[in-house]
């Protein structure tokens, strides 16, 4: 908790650093995808909507800098920071694993994402991040379809895709509460109005998952112990690899730029 | 090409209808005319992303751009080519990047729109806004002969702005530009 402790000192800082890096690394996992897809339209379709990810970390990293105020722009945030100081959610840094998993992973994250935004834009006391949440909300509005209607079609698919699709489930659904977690900077920023409180949005996830996976054929598995830590920094073993890809080039040639 | 185009674009023509400001003229004529890199039929002003051409509170010419989606790549390529339209037309200006209120295909142009269609690719249907249902079909007209019996191979298309379809009548595939 340490690690963490010392991030805290500024909360809007903090808050908006937790929403960049979820989509940093939620952008970046999918571009990991870009040609090896099973059809070439999903090819398009992933690296699409990791572009948007990447796009919306963008934004986030530079109004982040810009409150902490201390001349750290989006590449520092994005390239020179150490495991520990990365404040995304376990579930989007877990694996592709296969395409079940992928889109599973979309799903959840855009279920919860996209009624995030539209309630931030609608509400936030921040108007640069509302400018951002509601340019953002459009795009999670394509990925949610999107990845919803992959795992209808692959639960309610051939009794191979059904298994995968279960299994994906399975794999990643006690990473899903972390989403709805309250860290102590983003309660501040809750309490300030530039966040919606996650609790209200529980309703309508819950609605949206429930609908695909009854049309799916799936089955909520009962989670006994969520998974949390990624707000505190203590992140899987895959997190480090995924850095080590996304870093390099800064690492190896510091302030090269292209 | 100053026409006055829809939903708050800011021309050279302010609202008591004085045009005496022909240096804030040439710089929306040089920005507005700006073609757009990866869709290079429509201008900056047909898609609706030139959101003003102004002067600050300096006296300083501003020409706000907003981006089409967050990660939209060809973002810097147009405010370079904006910035180089302005210097050509000899206008000293400063280029914005504006994101609120967000880009909306509501502001595409009529004419952007005919000019897409003649292009090949699919205008936008209907206007943007409320979230369609899973494996909700929209009607797409195919742009080159018409026809509505068209699919949908894939919402994600060759750029972030556009979707890809088939056409089965002509049998063509064709971009079809999604609405947000």
């Amino acid at each position: 908790m340490g690690f963490a402790a010392t991030a805290r000192e500024d909360t809007g800082f903090r808050a908006v650093l937790e929403l960049a890096d979820d989509c940093l690394v939620l952008g970046h996992r999918l571009s990991e995808w870009c040609g090896h897809a099973p059809t070439l339209e999903e090819d398009l379709a992933l690296a699409n909507m990791g572009l948007d990810l990447l796009g919306q970390a963008r934004a986030l990293y530079a109004h982040a800098g810009e409150i902490e105020g201390k001349g750290r722009g989006e590449d520092d945030l994005a390239f020179l920071r150490r495991e520990r100081d990365y404040c995304n959610c376990l579930l989007v840094e877990r694996p592709n694993g296969d395409f079940a998993v992928t889109m599973a992973r979309q799903l959840y994250f855009s279920a919860f994402m996209q009624p995030f935004w539209r309630a931030l834009a609608a509400s936030s006391s921040d108007a640069t991040l509302a400018g951002i949440a509601a340019k953002a909300e459009k795009e999670m509005a394509y990925h949610l379809r999107h990845s919803g209607e992959w795992v209808i079609r692959l639960g309610d698919g051939t009794e191979e895709s059904a298994e995968r699709m279960q299994a994906a489930i399975d794999e990643l659904h006690r990473y899903t509460g972390e989403m709805f977690l309250i860290s102590p900077a983003r309660r501040d920023a809750i309490a300030a109005g530039i966040l919606p409180d996650p609790e209200t949005l529980r309703p309508e996830w819950e609605r949206t998952i429930a609908t695909v996976f009854a049309e799916a054929g799936l089955t909520a598995p009962e989670v006994r112990v969520p998974q949390t830590g990624g707000r505190d920094g203590l992140h899987g073993e895959d997190m480090g690899h995924l850095l080590a890809e996304l870093q390099f080039m800064q690492r190896a040639y510091p302030g090269q730029t292209w | 090409m100053s026409a006055p185009v829809q939903t708050g674009q800011t021309g050279p023509v302010d609202a008591s209808g004085k045009a005496a400001d022909l240096e804030l003229a040439r710089a929306y004529d040089a920005a507005s005319t700006v073609p757009d890199p990866e869709v290079p039929c429509v201008t900056v002003a047909d898609l609706g992303i030139l959101r003003g051409v102004t002067r600050d509170a300096d006296g300083r010419i501003v020409v706000r751009l907003t981006p089409t989606y967050s990660g939209c790549p060809a973002v810097i390529a147009i405010e370079m080519a904006v910035q180089t339209a302005l210097l050509e037309a000899g206008v000293s200006a400063r280029v914005e990047r504006v994101i609120s209120p967000a880009w909306t295909t509501d502001w595409i142009t009529k004419e952007g729109r005919e000019k897409l269609r003649a292009y090949g690719i699919a205008p936008p249907a209907g206007s943007s806004g409320g979230r369609r249902a899973f494996f909700a079909e929209d009607v797409i007209a195919c742009p080159r002969c018409g026809s509505s019996r068209t699919t949908k191979i894939s919402e994600f298309g060759s750029t972030a702005c556009k979707a890809h379809y088939r056409c089965d009548a002509c049998a063509e595939p064709f971009d079809y530009f999604k609405c947000i």
